[in-house]
């Protein structure tokens, strides 16, 4: 990778304020992803990859969450500073993101035809006519039957799936660089998955652009990205290129998560291998390394401070003091 | 396993589940909504069956009429030469205990004003443990079983996370020693992490007990790895029952072939085509002529938009069987031969 990448997030810190006190969702999350690449996200509820994501698209509560420290740069351009109005114009323009719940995405009181061409308005300067031909247009291409009929309905006239694919439409039409999906297909049944999954390869194919996938499922990850970012309680426990992790995981909360699944090939009925304990509340967070009180084999060290990310290799880094010790 | 010689715990024949779809001024029943049609499916004692769909193909529904929250509409719930679906509430009280249910979402399944204790309690009381004490330490014993320390007793609902509720929602589940408990997606609301923890618990507490499941999930790796047998679920049909292994390497009916090629695989080198079915389910309202599945079928030929095909063994063996014109057709051998090759994956 001799030219600088499309987006690169370094030590990203977010915080939010709460009734409680000041919780700090992101600590230090750096990654990065070139032009037309795919990255998945991958985590359990609470690691953070949807605050990476509001934080990249400055679409963060306010004015509770806030990034104190760190830089998002997109295209060069720094993001995080960025006053609001510029902000705008490239949210939808040359970012786009897809949400988990298509329906919560879509205003249900407007058509689709009024939600798809809402973003050329904004952002182009093309005319009603041409405006309307293109969101038919890129209806079409997402897959949807009879697309000039749909764009005089509403969200609820539509499935799920096609809900899903609309969403998409809205996030794409404008030829973004980066796409950004967010569980796009956790709310969706397995069938419907594989089409959507499908359908964001053939237009990232077709359009060059790269997509961040944010989600939980490491099988998704597996068919669609090629590196990732393991996140764990607001930091990157692992990161590297999808084949390396999953090959050869060394951090101890990435060997854990993949072992105990279950998978189609497994042994049935067998005990699975687990990660003992519960993922941590960001409120109560164990000092050092914040997987120290699930690990098999934390040491006073793990106890004590936080582990740096090393390179094990250009395609592997990990944030484990241990990995590379004899276990 | 020798299952010709052991008996069903629970037999389903006939079973139909239809709600009326209520619409217009007069509120007046228009539809009906087939949600379970006709289905026949056993439970042995002491196994898992795994009940897999996708969203709306009735799955929950079939659940809840065998722990019978539902009237069914139709059919028998045979268990222990009772009816289970004939008989009032009244009449269902002693069998109550032995037919237990585990849901999706355990915050909503737990009464959020009960501690702990008074959750476990019900059950007990309701069926006769007069003697406080005596409850006390069945609430201990039940807590220990399902790994939360003693002290949760006091504590309520909400102090506890997702898989400790969880937890607590299994705990109750086993509290009057049930032979079968009815698991409707008890994993999925969970992360990663704490599901392999509660799939271990729900394995434990079978090989204890000796309980049978009803285990329904979308998830087929989740729901392949802790089931004996599975039955594959559309539009409110069985489509397709074996034992799980036969199911992963031998799937015969055109929707099970696509579920499981629709499965992410977790392990990027693994190249296979992906046969990626067309549409959406359709509704279970209106649900196609003939075979419910030929207008997303990848193999539909001629009878299958006219002919609804029955459930049948497949080459004769009672252990697997499948509702599809093709796998009993002559000359249609070659044929599903194509279609899983063009189905089937690469390694």
């Amino acid at each position: 990778m001799s030219h600088s990448p499309l987006l690169e997030v370094q030590d990203l810190v977010t915080e939010f304020e709460t009734d409680e006190g000041v919780v700090r969702a992101l600590d230090g999350v750096s990654f990065s992803i070139g032009e037309g690449q795919t990255l998945g996200l991958v985590g359990e509820s609470g690691c953070g990859k949807s605050v990476t994501a509001l934080s990249i698209m400055g679409l963060l509560p306010r004015p509770a969450g806030r990034i104190v420290a760190g830089s998002i740069l997109f295209n060069n351009q720094r993001l995080n500073t960025l006053p609001t109005r510029s902000m705008e114009t490239i949210r939808g323009q040359s970012i786009g993101m897809v949400f988990q719940e298509p329906m919560t995405a879509l205003n249900p009181v407007h058509t689709i035809g009024r939600q798809l061409t809402e973003s050329l308005r904004l952002h182009t300067n093309l005319n009603d006519q041409a405006r309307i031909q293109a969101a038919v247009s890129m209806l079409d291409r997402v897959g949807i039957p009879a697309p000039d009929i749909r764009m005089t309905e509403y969200p609820h006239q539509l499935s799920g799936g096609m809900r899903q694919r609309v969403v998409i439409a809205m996030a794409l039409i404008c030829q973004p660089k980066l796409l950004i999906a967010d569980e796009p297909t956790t709310a969706l049944d397995v069938t419907i998955q594989a089409q959507i999954l499908d359908l964001i390869k053939d237009l990232q194919n077709e359009m060059g652009m790269a997509v961040i996938m944010i989600t939980h499922d490491l099988g998704v990850i597996a068919e669609t990205c090629e590196s990732m970012v393991v996140m764990y309680a607001g930091r990157v426990a692992e990161r590297g290129s999808v084949k390396q992790i999953f090959g050869s995981p060394m951090h101890p909360y990435t060997q854990g998560l993949l072992s105990s699944i279950p998978k189609l090939d497994g042994i049935p009925k067998s005990r699975l291998p687990v990660i003992e304990g519960i993922v941590p509340s960001l409120f109560d967070l164990p000092t050092g390394c914040r997987f120290n009180n699930r690990c098999a084999r934390a040491i006073t060290l793990c106890r004590e401070s936080v582990p740096a990310l090393r390179e094990r290799q250009a395609d592997q880094i990990i944030a484990c003091h241990l990995w590379d010790e004899p276990s | 396993m020798g299952r010709t010689i052991v008996k069903p715990l629970l037999e389903i024949s006939h079973l139909s589940m239809h709600f009326p779809v209520k619409s217009g001024l007069l509120r007046r029943s228009t539809l009906v909504n087939r949600a379970v049609n006709d289905v026949d499916l056993s439970i042995y004692p002491g196994e898992t069956l795994g009940l897999v769909g996708e969203s709306g193909c009735g799955k929950t529904t079939l659940g809840r009429c065998i722990a019978r929250l539902y009237q069914p509409t139709q059919g028998q719930i045979h268990y222990q030469g009772v009816d289970l679906a004939s008989l009032n509430q009244r009449a269902l009280l002693p069998y109550r205990r032995d037919i237990q249910m585990i849901f999706q979402d355990p915050m909503e399944s737990l009464n959020s004003r009960h501690t702990v204790k008074e959750i476990l309690e019900e059950p007990l009381i309701i069926h006769g443990m007069a003697s406080a004490q005596a409850r006390d330490t069945e609430v201990k014993r039940l807590l220990d079983l399902v790994g939360l320390p003693a002290r949760s007793a006091t504590r309520f609902p909400f102090e506890f996370s997702g898989g400790q509720r969880q937890r607590i929602g299994i705990a109750r589940a086993i509290a009057l020693k049930p032979k079968l408990i009815v698991c409707d997606e008890p994993v999925s609301a969970l992360d990663v992490s704490i599901q392999s923890q509660i799939l271990n618990l729900l394995l434990d507490l079978q090989s204890e007990f000796g309980l049978a499941y009803l285990f329904i999930a979308h998830d087929l790796a989740v729901v392949k790895h802790i089931s004996d047998r599975i039955a594959i679920m559309y539009l409110g049909q069985v489509v397709e029952t074996a034992s799980s292994e036969t199911i992963y390497q031998n799937p015969r009916h055109p929707y099970t072939q696509s579920l499981i090629s629709a499965s992410p695989v977790p392990d990027p080198t693994t190249t296979r085509q992906r046969v990626i079915l067309k549409g959406d389910v359709p509704s279970p309202i209106d649900p196609p002529k003939g075979c419910h599945f030929h207008p997303r079928c990848p193999a539909c030929f001629a009878p299958c938009a006219d002919h609804p095909p029955p459930l049948e063994p497949i080459h004769g063996s009672e252990d697997h069987l499948a509702r599809c014109h093709m796998v009993n057709a002559p000359g249609a051998a070659e044929d599903t031969a194509i279609i899983a090759q063009a189905l089937g994956e690469a390694n």
